[in-house]
């Protein structure tokens, strides 16, 4: 479990990893237990000298040595002493207890949401952002503003691909998908007794939790639509969105998809183990795919819904810093953060790709880096500018919530479609008008 | 309390210096040791309690402060047709499954258990065992090494010596296999417990009953357990499907940690864990938990009429 890669920026709506927080205990919890959200503990206090203490947060990532790099960043930093508290388990949890609290972080690394910021819990980091701004994609400053005002510096930008394996496809004469058919023929034909065609997450890639929910956007994107329109309608009742519900559900019940794998989507394990010929995960694995398997593997985007409809697409994700409202010294925070996500163009490169895969969000340094020039890597750059699909701040885990429980009902349960997302659109609506109404 | 305690030495007599010495000392010992439990249940108890009641009159987004009042609305989102009623159908599904079965192994383990001569502390403590073990580890355990759905999960291993194909136990929801791996999990976590309960109570019931019983023609051990038995288990089997029944409605780690937010098997605190934590929404959150413990409140004493509990025999 501790080697799971935790990356995507849309997982913070969902909930984290083994969360061992409430122990059950049979008779003494029968009687007690009010429920608060006041914890959060934190690493406060102290300090050197005169320089301010920075508290940072991070959740934690799964590859070998990320913890040591961020703690050297932070022991490098020349203007105040930094504390890195790195959060194995269920890190949105925390964070959001810690932001409610007086002893939550001072810098620490998530995606704004619209709530977080109406409720001034953030601060606005234009003016340290304001000089290199064309230097980040629109992807991203889409996804880092909300009302107006950018709200995170993208540390890592974050994609999915879907890895096939190339010695088992053309042993059974597969090429790989480009629309949705396909890609359930193809995993039709690749399945046997003891791989799976292919591999989307133990939820069958839409309910979100640990997580899962990897394709919750793919659905929509594929067909050309998204979570919220351009003018903040939900974009996921047309015609198109349910018939890739239909196909979904389709491939669900091909039972040519590995279900009950001992790790999530997120993690290689699956695919470099031989128990399933396809499977869509992180860049961040790629590392350790050609560790496993060599270059017995190739990238695709997830597959435009037909020829003539839709088009590919992945996510754009990862994670961005942020700056409490309730640090302790606004300015420090932000200066510090400048300093580390901004300035220094060393630290992000090192961060970005030495350990797993991320794609460094400055595109100066994007465009330089010599691990994304060639084979699977340079193809998987060139989905991600192609196909990303930004994430919206306006999309609240509310809403991510609703419409997963439609999609969890429509493609697992068999649910009624039509039904199943009216629910969701009923539950949305509500939300878009608390937030824009 | 305060003043029992501080009354008893009050009534011996003594001179007047000595007995308001006395009273202070006691009053201060009394303090001293009542006073940090009582400050860390108020703080800890009382005080969140009577803040979520408050809080759910609220509008909380991303806050826990009160303040935009919305009357009884959260309490009627959640109590129209939706998810946070879609969770108590789980939950009644859920207990109709395991309090009857718990229940009943429990009692049958304890009835063996009385039987046996010969190493019974062995038996008491290896039945016993299990609850000591976390529902966290307990259900990883289930979820990645008994019920993968994996060729190498121990279920599947099982199943295959019989040419049957792998089954992907928690992802599968027709049939729902699901709940085999849920209500397995908590059966071996809980028997032992309520096994031990059980025994007490079985060690309880004179042995003239029984020599009477036999006297007066109780011919089988079905007649004994059906005349004599169970009707003297009575204080023990009340309490014993209260406390199951108030834990099913507290259900959440082997949820939470096997299913996690699946809309098809998510019970009313793993729904509203997910309103509060996850949307950040504490408003709607604290209305759900106080509904819930107000169903809670209202079973135990719909019980306690129904079945005398705690009453005196």
């Amino acid at each position: 479990m501790s080697s799971s890669v935790f990356s995507r920026r849309r997982l913070l709506a969902g909930l984290g990893l083994t969360a061992a927080a409430v122990g059950g205990s049979a008779l003494v919890s029968a009687c007690g237990g009010g429920s608060s959200g006041l914890s959060g503990d934190s690493g406060n206090g102290g300090g050197g000298g005169d320089k301010p203490t920075i508290n940072q947060w991070y959740h934690q990532y799964g590859e070998a040595g990320t913890q040591q790099a961020v703690e050297r960043y932070a022991k490098e930093y020349p203007d105040a002493v930094v504390k890195v508290q790195w959060t194995p388990g269920d890190y949105t949890s925390k964070l959001n207890s810690g932001l409610l609290s007086s002893s939550g972080p001072d810098v620490f690394e998530s995606g704004p949401n619209i709530d977080q910021v109406r409720s001034g819990q953030v601060v606005a980091l234009d003016d340290i952002i304001a000089d290199v701004k064309d230097d980040y994609t629109e992807a991203d400053l889409k996804s880092s503003t909300v009302d107006g005002k950018i709200y995170q510096i993208k540390m890592v930008d974050d994609m999915g691909v879907l890895y096939y394996r190339k010695s088992v496809l053309e042993k059974a004469g597969v090429t790989p998908p480009t629309t949705i058919d396909e890609l359930i023929e193809a995993s039709k034909a690749l399945s046997s007794k003891d791989q799976k065609g292919l591999f989307i997450g133990n939820d069958a890639g839409v309910t979100p939790s640990f997580g899962g929910g990897s394709l919750l956007g793919q659905i929509l994107w594929c067909v050309g639509s998204d979570y919220l329109t351009s003018d903040n309608k939900p974009g996921f009742t047309t015609p198109e969105v349910k018939q890739s519900f239909a196909k979904m559900r389709e491939l669900f019940e091909s039972k040519s998809i590995l279900l009950g794998a001992p790790t999530d989507w997120w993690d290689p394990s699956s695919f470099t183990q031989g128990l399933a010929a396809m499977q869509w995960c992180g860049l961040w694995a790629m590392p350790g795919i050609q560790k496993a398997i060599g270059d017995d593997f190739g990238v695709v985007a997830w597959p435009a819904f037909s020829s003539s409809v839709g088009k590919p697409s992945t996510f754009a994700g990862g994670w961005g810093a942020m700056v409490s409202a309730k640090a302790k010294d606004v300015e420090a925070a932000k200066a510090f953060v400048k300093w580390l996500w901004i300035d220094n163009a060393a630290a992000q490169e090192d961060f970005n790709l030495s350990y797993g895969f991320h794609i460094p969000p400055r595109r100066s340094l994007a465009a330089k880096a010599e691990k994304l020039q060639s084979g699977p890597a340079a193809d998987a750059l060139k989905i991600f500018n192609d196909y990303a699909v930004a994430g919206n701040p306006a999309w609240t885990p509310k809403m991510n919530n609703a419409y997963a429980d439609a999609a969890t009902a429509i493609v697992r349960k068999g649910g009624d479609i039509d039904s199943n997302l009216a629910e969701a659109e009923k539950a949305v609506n509500t939300e878009l008008d608390r937030l824009f109404g | 309390m305060a003043t029992s305690g501080a009354l008893a030495p009050a009534t011996r007599p003594a001179p007047a210096e000595r007995r308001r010495r006395g009273l202070a000392g006691v009053t201060g010992a009394f303090w001293l040791f009542v006073g940090p439990f009582l400050l860390g249940l108020v703080i800890f108890v009382y005080v969140p309690i009577i803040w979520s009641v408050v809080l759910s009159f609220s509008r909380a987004q991303n806050t826990v402060t009160p303040g935009d009042w919305v009357g009884i609305q959260n309490y009627i989102d959640l109590l129209t047709p939706g998810p946070f009623l879609d969770s108590l159908v789980t939950f009644t599904i859920f207990a109709a499954f395991i309090v009857p079965l718990t229940f009943a192994l429990s009692l049958g383990l304890a009835l063996l258990l009385n039987q046996v001569t010969i190493l019974r502390a062995f038996f008491r403590s290896v039945f016993f065992l299990p609850t000591a073990c976390s529902y966290v580890v307990a259900s990883l355990v289930w979820k990645l090494s008994i019920f993968n759905g994996v060729r190498f999960g121990l279920a599947n291993k099982v199943i295959g010596i019989f040419g049957i194909e792998n089954i992907p136990w928690l992802a599968t929801t027709d049939p729902p296999w699901y709940w085999l791996v849920i209500v397995t999990v908590r059966l071996w976590l809980q028997i032992g417990f309520y096994m031990i309960l059980f025994l007490a109570g079985l060690q309880r019931i004179s042995p003239e009953l029984y020599e009477a019983a036999a006297v007066d023609g109780a011919r089988n051990a079905w007649q004994t357990f059906r005349y004599i038995t169970f009707p003297q288990l009575r204080a023990t089997s009340v309490a014993v499907l209260l406390l199951l029944l108030i834990n099913a409605y507290q259900a959440f780690d082997e949820f939470f940690n096997l299913l996690g937010n699946s809309s098809f098997a998510r019970p009313p605190l793993v729904y509203l864990y997910y309103t509060a934590q996850g949307n950040q929404d504490y408003g709607h959150g604290t209305a759900g938990a106080v509904i819930l413990a107000l169903l809670i409140m209202i079973v135990t004493l719909a019980q306690g009429r129904i079945f005398g509990f705690g009453r005196a025999e």
